[in-house]
């Protein structure tokens, strides 16, 4: 892992709707775009446009964070921490 | 004005006719040929005077790449309200029903989304009682 995928993890991680997605991809892997947006409104109060929630997600993805399946015709996302415990074990922890 | 009739668009009318009726559980209430297609719709047998859904042919082209890009972003067509969802969840999975999301709480509601074998995904609700 690069200076720059460790750039794209940190950035993914500097942003409250992001974190958020993440722990609610934790609790249940393999959501709908759909599904993201309906949980961050109904129990998170978050009211975003889809699009938002969209530029969200790909940020995310790039970052290795969250992987894309596709269960049919519809784009199931999952969380993926690999990405985030090789930054840990590459650098976070050298200060903790 | 009222509100008589809703509809969705389907892959092939007498497929979805199938999955409306024998396995959602809707009543037929009017089937007429119209050119090479069908004025097809259902209702709830709860309600068989209450709206009508019309399962409407999908072949003008802009109603493909409609579809295909509600269904990759799993954005139900529409929408339908059940008493126990969680039972009704059980009930279509024994059926072979697939679900793009398993019931799950929503704020007021109790909602789930499923796949309806012609092009749509159709989403569940529950309201909660308080």
């Amino acid at each position: 892992m690069n200076d720059a995928e460790l750039d794209r993890i940190f950035k993914a991680l500097g942003d409250p709707t992001r974190r958020r997605i993440l722990d609610r991809l934790r609790e249940r892997p393999k959501q709908s775009l759909f599904e993201i947006c309906a949980q961050l409104f109904a129990e998170d109060g978050m009211a975003l446009s889809r699009q938002a929630i969209t530029q969200h997600l790909d940020m995310l993805q790039k970052a290795g964070l969250v992987r894309v399946v596709w269960s049919g015709r519809t784009k199931m996302h999952s969380l993926d921490p690999g990405p985030l415990r090789e930054a840990v074990n590459l650098w976070l922890r050298n200060h903790l | 004005m009222r509100i008589y009739v809703t509809s969705v668009f389907v892959d092939d009318q007498t497929k979805a006719l199938d999955f409306y009726t024998r396995v959602l559980g809707f009543k037929l209430k009017n089937d007429v040929p119209v050119g090479e297609h069908r004025w097809l719709t259902v209702v709830s047998p709860e309600n068989p005077e209450g709206t009508e859904l019309l399962l409407e042919p999908g072949d003008h082209p802009a109603v493909q790449p409609y579809k295909a890009a509600l269904l990759e972003d799993g954005i139900p067509a529409t929408s339908f309200q059940v008493d126990d969802i969680d039972s009704e969840y059980a009930r279509l999975r024994s059926l072979g029903v697939t679900f793009t999301q398993k019931p799950m709480d929503a704020g007021t509601v109790r909602m789930a989304v499923l796949d309806d074998t012609c092009g749509n995904l159709i989403q569940l609700i529950q309201m909660k009682v308080d």
